[in-house]
């Protein structure tokens, strides 16, 4: 698995007509490093322009010009895309630019080009979500995250239309992040991207609009959970060192071989640092998070993360996995297996008996960490093709999904729109009300289910498939079972939606009942392409099972 | 015109036949006008049901002229493969969209569109006051749809797609009138059994796709030829499974008492005539691996054999008319199923009676939901007698039901529920019990149906009238009654018809080779001794409910240990309640309570216990972090143990 993945001569093979990096100590290939440079370069850049923009009235309640959301927003767009386009560009000529950079702590590989385009495709997505806002002028985010919730200056600020521009930094942030965790070639960088994706989510997810308490509960248990789960990554990073004497995956890897004394703790670091990206993938028993973050966070940014963390902390497991891992899959095969069967059952049993929307995706999200796990523990070329293919179309379905859930509002007696309706009883009837939203929903939930024709049951064909392939049947057949179970709590929303007609209230009749609210029509949009992909990697998933096959091959 | 010439040129080079090319429009044109109804909405509430009725119709026109040009073809040559387009291609997997003409196919076909098609003309009367009543031709063209793509697909990954579409169907059409709690629990519990059922298939396939690395049918049965008994063994074990679920065939069969919540044309299309019936479709299919699997191919005739009994002594005690007839249902496909457990010989009987059991069986539906709409829904039978008078053509296509399935020479049952029980008696391989268990099975089965039959057609048209106050029993409408007609006319004459034109002949190409065996006993003995059994359980009938001495209770009368098992469906839902469903729905319960509480809780009992000592109020607020967190530790340490445990 590893002689393609690490190249015998550490030195970057630089592509044809590159940049090549004077004869310092420390050789980088800029081409190749492109989309993680031009994102995060954005980002430092959204982040200048918010601080030098000058602000109308004075203290603290000041609002921001108007083009500052435009220009932030549309730098955002274009940093993501054109970071996109890059990786494509890198991948479509995969064969030359395998290869470490930055001295080793890189390695842009074609899995690494994939889960970049992967990731950027998710985030432009989410960021079309994010954008919107309603026709009444309202984004998902709160006029000052800062303040108190409730307090009298933020209803003030909101009153005066106040809303924050800082979000687009963040997500820049968190993206550049994101694009370079599966790129990582030693737990050092690996480290940091893992710091860099996860500390501007913490803040996203306390800042929520309505909801506010709900929101900053759920930032705070994320960022005291996230540290802990941190902590093990480098904890299980300095027990490796001890083993090892080194921080690179591939010396990691080199020296698994030679007998020592030293082996458990290797395989005891090894098993910390995937607890920690456990935690980031949402698995079971590190999933205690999910659900509560999933719920208070603002729902844009809940589908962004919910989509983008997953490829990219599964990108650095595989990573982890098949480069580090195959001599000693002896050892981790248990550890493997042990998750992947608690995390499906888990996150399905306990999804059934959801009565909230979110917290339903949420355990959706969790049972789907583990049917991609399948593929991971198959420890094989299918495998990891299958993983790869999985994580695309669940991301783009699931930033669909919560893209659905987004729009689906509250609307006071006076036409006021609020917070998202998020009961299940409010999505009573949503067929009826609005039906083309409801239909897309319901798509979106049959993919999840993996029913014939959307790409979701190609995708649990491909792991599972893989799983059976490998010997690991029990894994398949525990992942069948779940799906099996969990398509009746998708069926439940449908039916719901569909099949039963809303509470009817008194005074206003559509009080309280979940609405599909009329915004800019970026959500609309984002929800579109979505369920193109959905669809297309349902209908004609030739072309890119073949893609994800031909990576995986080139890497085994 | 030309285009016409060319496009056939084309599709004569190919090997196929222009009819053979199209017969996608066979699944397109219901397809299209289901959709086409759904889309529209109320718009299309005046002219939805001709629609509706015109979908099928078409359907059977197209399936008509595939069948006509398969016959001008040579019996060699006659199953053709038309690859519609490419899912997957290349690397490793290559799935593509065909679908299959052969003698099997087009024979379902015929049923499918043609006794659909009568059903759905029926439905236009019978539905007209449902507010409605598009939406019901809607689903019921889906319907037809998913089931022409079953049994038309090449491969099982296509065949999936339809078994799936049957399954949400049947689900929608069940649960229709979902105002009705219990109607919609019955859908649920359907949607659960068939879910049962398709991880079955899915697991086939899986196995299928990772030994031989193709679904389609071509490539499956070729390299089963060469596969290891094990792995064909577990193939079909799972294939099974999912007949089961499908079929309503023990253990998994409780769905379809409670599936007859449905408007009586969905259990008539449905729950009788097709879509129950796919289980036995999968079987036969499959044929070429359960040849080589013996051991799976014991497990359906067991299967069968067990729900023949089954369905048959339910049937005996059930008052409510629909579910007696889907208990009779069940039984009828138990015979099926034996019948495809026995090799390729009995699957051209099982399949044969599949046809003749969806005629008369249909009809019987219809003549109930006839009898319904005249008694205003009543379906308790102990509140009928005497209809005979009032209802003169559904009594008389009533009867031509029940004389086919009590297997009464000429009628239809007869040629293929005779067959079954021959074949039964057959001893494979020297196995001489097999013999004699199945075919003496098969043979009681055969007495036990002609009683319950009988019971419920006498207690329903014969006898002294008790019907609740009010009723006035009148015959209806000829949109109902003709499709009556044109069931019973099959009823009297299909098995007659199939048999002459030698079906098993026709039918016998499309699947793997067999060879007849001699029964364990004369073939004229056998017939005599089910005939004699007919008899007898007719006459037992007659004289209990039928006779005008016959004294029927408008209660069921109190009565002893195995007639009340049979009301209580042999205590199958106690069972499933007490083994499945009460542990399941304890453990996720359970479950969500560990996950949400039960760690929580320990930290909260924690802080009960300090708030009693020291009348501290420790916030439930700050337990969840840290019970999150020291399930996170909990996780750490326990995998550490298991990779260390390893290293020991």
């Amino acid at each position: 698995m590893s002689a393609l993945l690490w190249p015998a001569a550490p030195a970057p093979l630089a592509a044809p007509g590159a940049a090549v990096a004077a004869e310092a100590a420390i050789d980088i290939d800029w081409v190749v490093l492109s989309p993680v440079a031009i994102v995060l370069g954005a980002a430092i850049a959204a982040t200048l322009i918010e601080a030098v923009a000058s602000r109308k009235g004075a203290g603290r309640v000041a609002a921001q010009p108007g083009y500052l959301r435009v220009v932030q927003a549309g730098l955002a767009l274009l940093a993501v895309a054109a970071a996109g386009l890059v990786a494509l560009r890198l991948a479509l000529r995969a064969g030359e630019s395998i290869g470490l950079t930055g001295d080793g702590a890189l390695v842009i590989d074609p899995m690494t080009l994939y889960l970049q385009l992967a990731v950027a495709a998710c985030a432009l997505i989410g960021l079309l979500v994010i954008t919107d806002r309603t026709v009444q002028g309202e984004d998902a985010f709160a006029p000052q995250a800062a303040a108190v919730p409730g307090s009298e200056y933020e209803q003030r600020a909101r009153r005066r239309g106040l809303s924050q521009t800082d979000v687009y930094p963040l997500v820049l942030f968190a993206t550049g992040g994101m694009m370079l965790f599966p790129a990582a070639a030693d737990l050092i960088t690996m480290f940091v991207a893992l710091e860099v994706l996860s500390l501007p989510l913490y803040l996203l997810s306390g800042m929520a609009r309505h909801r506010r308490l709900l929101s900053g509960e759920a930032s705070l248990k994320y960022f005291l959970l996230g540290a802990f789960g941190s902590a093990f990554f480098l904890f299980g990073a300095a027990w490796v060192y001890g083993a090892t004497g080194s921080l690179r995956l591939s010396e990691i890897a080199g020296s698994v071989g030679s007998a020592s004394g030293l082996d458990p703790i290797l395989v005891v670091g090894l098993t910390l640092i995937l607890v920690g990206l456990f935690f980031k993938v949402g698995a079971v028993p590190f999933h205690s998070w999910t659900p509560d973050v999933y719920q208070g966070a603002p729902t844009p940014i809940t589908g962004f993360m919910a989509a983008c963390t997953k490829i990219a902390a599964f990108g650095a497991l595989l990573r982890v996995v098949y480069a580090v891992a195959p001599a000693l899959s002896w050892d981790l095969k248990p550890v493997l297996w042990t998750v992947a069967i608690a995390t499906m059952v888990v996150g399905t049993v306990v999804g059934l008996v959801q009565r909230d929307v979110k917290r339903l995706l949420a355990y959706s999200a969790i049972a789907h960490a583990g049917f991609i796990m399948t593929g991971v523990a198959a420890w094989s070329a299918e495998g990891l093709a299958g993983s790869l293919f999985y994580l695309f179309t669940y991301g783009v379905a699931t930033i669909g999904g919560f893209g659905v859930i987004a729009l689906v509002r509250e609307v006071d007696a006076e036409g006021h729109i609020r917070a998202e309706a998020t009961g299940l009883d409010q999505w009573r009837g949503l067929g009826k009300r609005s039906p083309v939203l409801a239909g897309a929903f319901a798509l979106f939930l049959l993919s999840f289910a993996g029913i014939p024709l959307t790409s979701g049951f190609v995708a649990k064909f491909a792991v599972f498939e893989a799983a059976f392939g490998a010997g690991a049947a029990v894994l398949a057949i525990v992942g069948l079972a779940c799906s099996a179970a969990a398509a009746f709590f998708y069926a439940r929303v449908i039916v719901a939606m569909f099949f039963e007609s809303a509470p009817q209230g008194e005074a206003a009749p559509l009080a309280g009942v979940g609405i599909g609210v009329r915004t800019l029509g970026l959500t609309q949009i984002a929800v579109g392409l979505s369920l193109a992909f959905t669809l297309a990697l349902g209908l004609v998933p030739g072309w890119f099972w073949n893609f994800t096959r031909g990576l995986a091959q080139l890497l085994s | 015109m030309i285009d016409n010439v060319v496009f056939a040129a084309a599709a004569e080079t190919a090997g196929h036949s222009l009819a053979a090319e199209l017969t996608w429009l066979v699944i397109a044109i219901p397809l299209a006008s289901a959709g086409l109804l759904l889309v529209v909405g109320r718009a299309a509430d005046r002219w939805g049901h001709l629609l509706g009725v015109a979908a099928p119709a078409g359907a059977f026109a197209v399936g008509a002229w595939a069948f006509v040009d398969l016959l001008s073809r040579p019996a060699a040559d006659r199953v053709q493969d038309i690859d519609l387009f490419e899912w997957i291609s290349g690397s490793s997997l290559n799935l593509s969209f065909g679908l299959r003409v052969d003698q099997l196919s087009l024979a379902f076909v015929l049923l499918v569109t043609f006794v659909g098609g009568l059903i759905h003309v029926y439905s236009v009367a019978y539905m007209a006051l449902d507010a409605d009543r598009r939406r019901f031709f809607a689903y019921l063209n889906l319907f037809v749809a998913a089931m022409v793509l079953l049994v038309l697909a090449n491969s099982y990954v296509l065949l999936f797609v339809g078994w799936e579409g049957v399954g949400l169907a049947s689900y929608l059409l069940i649960g229709f009138w979902n105002q009705r709690l219990e109607y919609a629990v019955a859908a649920k519990k359907a949607f659960v059994a068939n879910r049962v059922g398709d991880v079955g298939l899915i697991v086939a396939m899986m196995i299928m796709f990772s030994q031989f690395h193709t679904l389609s049918f071509d490539g499956v049965f070729a390299a089963a030829e060469h596969a290891s008994a094990a792995t064909l063994t577990l193939i079909g074990l799972a294939l099974l499974l999912a007949a089961c679920g499908k079929s309503a065939q023990f253990p998994l069969q409780s769905w379809l008492g409670d599936a007859m919540a449905g408007p009586t044309p969905v259990s008539a299309l449905i729950h009788a005539a097709t879509m129950v019936t796919a289980g036995v479709y999968l079987v036969v299919r499959s044929g070429p691996i359960f040849e080589q699997a013996p051991a799976a191919r014991l497990a359906v005739v067991v299967v069968g054999a067990v729900t023949l009994l089954y369905g048959a002594i339910v049937g005996c005690a059930k008052d409510d008319m629909k579910k007696a007839l889907a208990a009779s249902t069940m039984s009828q496909i138990g015979y099926m199923m034996l019948a495809a457990g026995l090799g390729p010989v009995g699957g051209v009987f099982a399949i044969m009676h599949l046809l003749t059991h969806g005629f008369f069986k249909a009809g019987m539906f219809l003549g109930a939901g006839s009898v319904m709409h005249a008694m205003r829904d009543q379906v308790d039978m102990r509140r009928f007698g005497g209809l005979d008078k009032f209802m003169k053509i559904t009594w008389l296509t009533f009867m031509m039901g029940w004389l086919a399935i009590l297997g009464v020479p000429p009628f239809a049952g007869f040629f293929s529920k005779d067959k079954i029980i021959e074949q039964a008696f057959v001893a494979p391989d020297g196995q001489l019990w097999q013999g004699w268990v199945f075919g003496l099975v098969a043979l009681f089965g055969a007495g036990l149906t002609a009683f319950y039959m009988s019971r419920l057609f006498f207690m329903v048209f014969y006898g002294k009238a008790r019907w609740t106050d009010g009723q006035h029993p009148h015959e209806s409408p000829a949109l109902m009654t003709v499709p009556m007609a044109v069931l019973a006319l099959g009823s009297v004459l299909l098995g007659l018809i199939l048999t002459l034109v030698g079906f098993d002949d026709y039918l016998a190409p499309a699947l793997v080779e067999g060879h007849h065996g001699e029964p364990v006993l004369g073939a004229p003995i056998i017939m005599g001794a089910t005939l004699a059994l007919v008899v007898v359980g007719a006459l037992i009938a007659w004289t209990r409910f039928g006779s005008a001495k016959a004294n029927v209770p408008v209660l069921p009368p109190a009565a002893d240990g195995l007639i009340r098992a049979a009301r209580a469906d042999l205590y199958q839902d106690t069972v499933n309640h007490a083994l499945f469903v009460r542990p399941g729905q304890v453990l996720v319960a359970q479950a969500a309570k560990a996950d949400d509480d039960v760690v929580d809780g320990a930290v909260r009992g924690l802080a009960w216990l300090v708030q009693g000592v020291g009348g501290l109020v420790a916030r439930v607020q700050n337990g969840y972090a840290r019970s999150y967190a020291a399930t996170m530790l909990a996780g750490v340490i326990l995998l550490a143990a298991i990779v260390l445990a390893g290293r020991l």
